[in-house]
């Protein structure tokens, strides 16, 4: 069954790809998208800001679903380089492999942008650049805000860890140690793999708030924010208030966490912005104009959101995750 | 036969599985000495039993499901994914306005429909059923994230909350949702002849279908049976978290439910069929994750341990480790003249 819904998209793809070929005006851009999936809001969001960004331009941008298998993502920028796009945008589900399929682009001078993850390469210049976040930094800015938040109090933090291996999740634990580390009066009592999860982080913090004890948990930090939202149910269902008595601090901006922070159950979260297409298309439209090196690495911001605009923000995010 | 009969010969075959769930149990009071603590609060029970026996819901069910599958020699790999399409059901019908109940209900009638196709699979058309069931397993996930738009759909019925969240009579809903359904399948499966057909198709399918056994129809009925408890594992987890997580919603606890069924003293060739024993292995299971947990080791080692603990309890169960404990007891029956 699953190959033949497979046939399906594809021939619906091949269709969509014919049908935007004739309508063509030679001046406009042409962008060839590879994306993973639609595994998750973000990700969902991701590929929507791309399609609107590229709109606002001027761009004709071509995406195409991956459905998490490189070896579509490969045969997608072969199916590129075929079509003579102008540039390729490339969200590469694992780190490597990239090599051969990149030097075909390369020899056929359509330039390559990294969206959102990056990748392993003896060669750098496979592809144009990476337009990633930073996230170490992320880590940083939440516990920059916790250090802020507490002052000179003493404060038990527990670490709510994404999967144990992922990348994002070691970074992300990073950048808050480094900080925590300069403030001797934050300790991190307990660290446990959620695994980015709200059920699972739900379960595990209904077993941490037992063995450290609810009055001794000054605040909570999570490397994402599904599993604040599953560790914010388990403090309401022990009889603790997050966002009062916890202090709570998480990373991506999904919209349920913009609402638990309007009701006053969650204080903080940093930003994984779902833009970016937007940067890629400026050193995209840079580089092919003038030849403009971009740097290797574009790091998108971090922004932190507090509860203030909590109210507005899910109001903007609700329909676009 | 008496009651008390009863309750001996089950204690009997059940030693194995009741010395691995003591023995975690042991560990979990090493580990934090008030574990077995009851405290009555707001109309119910807290503590960690109860908080174990309520987390160990929705595998409890999956193994029940398991166990009379895997007693027909077969496997249900697709549990999970049914899992994942029942919460998504659910949760689309309840924000579309849909009163409670008939959400729970389009969400069952879900599950006994993909049962249905993963024996209609095994049984008329003739796949093996890793395969089979490996269908719905991988196609199974794009169905429910097809029905949640790829997104985590939060909502906010209290009805369907109460299912993964409630309490009645002072015990959480899962827990009396995994006691009924365990006590409705071995009434099924003890108090008629549906448990000796299951296990006989599990020996030998060949000679209970000359036997006169519609091996088919039980065939289909014990998959259904398999879906129908996915479905309301999935309902539990949906209203645990108030959301339908369609990509990680049950994501490889079809795996923990094959492990529990075989702690539970399942045999994967069939012919075995233990559904208290399978319930004892999903509550060993979940002791050892709550063990872990409580012990404050770090993240990194959760699985390693894990699977030195299960490695250790399947070794003292497997034959080998039944005749080392023999020697080390000698039986009456050695010592009389």
């Amino acid at each position: 069954m699953k190959s033949l819904l497979k046939l399906g998209v594809a021939a619906l793809a091949c269709a969509v790809i014919a049908g935007c070929g004739q309508g063509q005006d030679s001046d406009q851009l042409v962008v060839g998208f590879s994306q993973i999936g639609s595994e998750s809001g973000w990700r969902a969001a991701e590929t929507r800001v791309a399609r609107e960004q590229a709109e606002a331009r001027g761009i004709d941008l071509r995406v195409s679903d991956a459905q998490q298998r490189q070896e579509n993502q490969i045969r997608a920028i072969r199916t590129f380089i075929a079509q003579g796009v102008d540039a390729i945008l490339l969200a590469p589900v694992v780190e490597t492999g990239w090599d051969a399929v990149l030097a075909e682009a390369r020899e056929a001078n359509i330039p390559v942008v990294l969206l959102d993850r990056r990748i392993e390469t003896a060669d750098e210049d496979l592809y144009l650049a990476a337009v990633a976040s930073d996230a170490v930094e992320e880590g940083r800015v939440a516990a920059r805000w916790l250090a802020e938040e507490v002052g000179d109090r003493q404060c038990g933090v527990i670490e709510l860890q994404g999967t144990v291996g992922a990348s994002v999740a070691n970074d992300r634990r990073e950048g808050f140690a480094e900080i925590v580390a300069g403030n001797p009066n934050l300790t991190i009592v307990r660290s446990q793999s959620g695994d980015f999860t709200r059920s699972r982080a739900k379960e595990v913090m209904e077993s941490l708030i037992r063995s450290v004890g609810g009055p001794n948990i000054c605040a909570v930090y999570a490397h994402n924010d599904d599993m604040m939202i599953g560790a914010i149910q388990a403090m309401t269902e022990a009889g603790l208030n997050p966002g009062e008595d916890i202090l709570t601090v998480s990373i991506d901006g999904v919209p349920d966490i913009f609402r638990a922070m309007a009701e006053g159950q969650a204080n903080a979260t940093v930003e994984l912005t779902p833009n970016m297409a937007g940067p890629a298309f400026d050193l995209l439209e840079a580089y092919l104009d003038d030849g403009t090196a971009p740097e290797k690495w574009v790091r998108t911001d971090s922004p932190l959101y507090l509860a203030d605009t909590a109210e507005a923000e899910y109001a903007q995010r609700r329909d676009r995750y | 036969m008496s009651a008390f009969k009863d309750t001996t010969r089950w204690l009997m075959t059940a030693r194995p599985q009741l010395a691995a769930l003591a023995l975690v149990l042991g560990l979990n009071m090493v580990i934090a000495p008030g574990f077995l603590e009851l405290t009555w609060s707001d109309g119910r029970l807290y503590g960690s039993p109860i908080n174990l026996l309520n987390r160990a819901a929705p595998v409890a069910l999956l193994a029940l499901g398991m166990s009379m599958v895997i007693a027909t020699r077969g496997i249900d790999l697709s549990v999970g994914a049914v899992m994942a399409i029942a919460g998504a059901v659910a949760a689309v019908l309840v924000n579309s306005g849909a009163p409670w109940p008939v959400a729970v209900a389009a969400a069952l009638g879900a599950g006994l429909a993909c049962g249905l196709w993963n024996g209609v699979l095994v049984a008329v058309i003739g796949i093996q059923p890793i395969v089979a069931t490996l269908i719905l397993m991988v196609a199974g996930r794009g169905v429910a994230q097809l029905i949640t738009d790829g997104r985590i759909l939060t909502f906010n019925d209290p009805g369907l909350a109460a299912i993964g969240g409630g309490a009645w009579l002072g015990l959480p809903i899962p827990v009396w949702i995994t006691l009924a359904a365990a006590m409705a399948l071995i009434v099924l499966t003890r108090r008629t002849a549906l448990g000796l057909f299951i296990e006989a198709i599990g020996v030998n399918p060949a000679a209970s279908r000359l036997s006169g056994v519609n091996s088919r129809m039980v065939l289909i009925c014990v998959y259904m049976v398999s879906g129908l408890m996915a479905a309301l594992a999935g309902l539990i987890v949906a209203g645990d978290i108030r959301g339908a997580d369609a990509n990680n919603a049950g994501l490889w606890l079809e795996l923990d439910a094959i492990l529990a069924a075989v702690i539970g003293g399942a045999s994967l060739y069939g012919g075995r069929l233990g559904l208290s024993l399978a319930l004892l292995g999903v509550w060993t299971l979940q002791g050892l994750k709550l063990a872990i947990l409580r012990s404050g080791l770090p993240a990194e080692y959760n699985l390693i341990v894990m699977a030195l603990l299960i490695a250790v309890i399947l070794a003292l169960q497997s034959p080998a480790g039944g005749r080392a404990w023999r020697r080390l007891t000698p039986s009456r029956r050695e010592i009389a003249p």
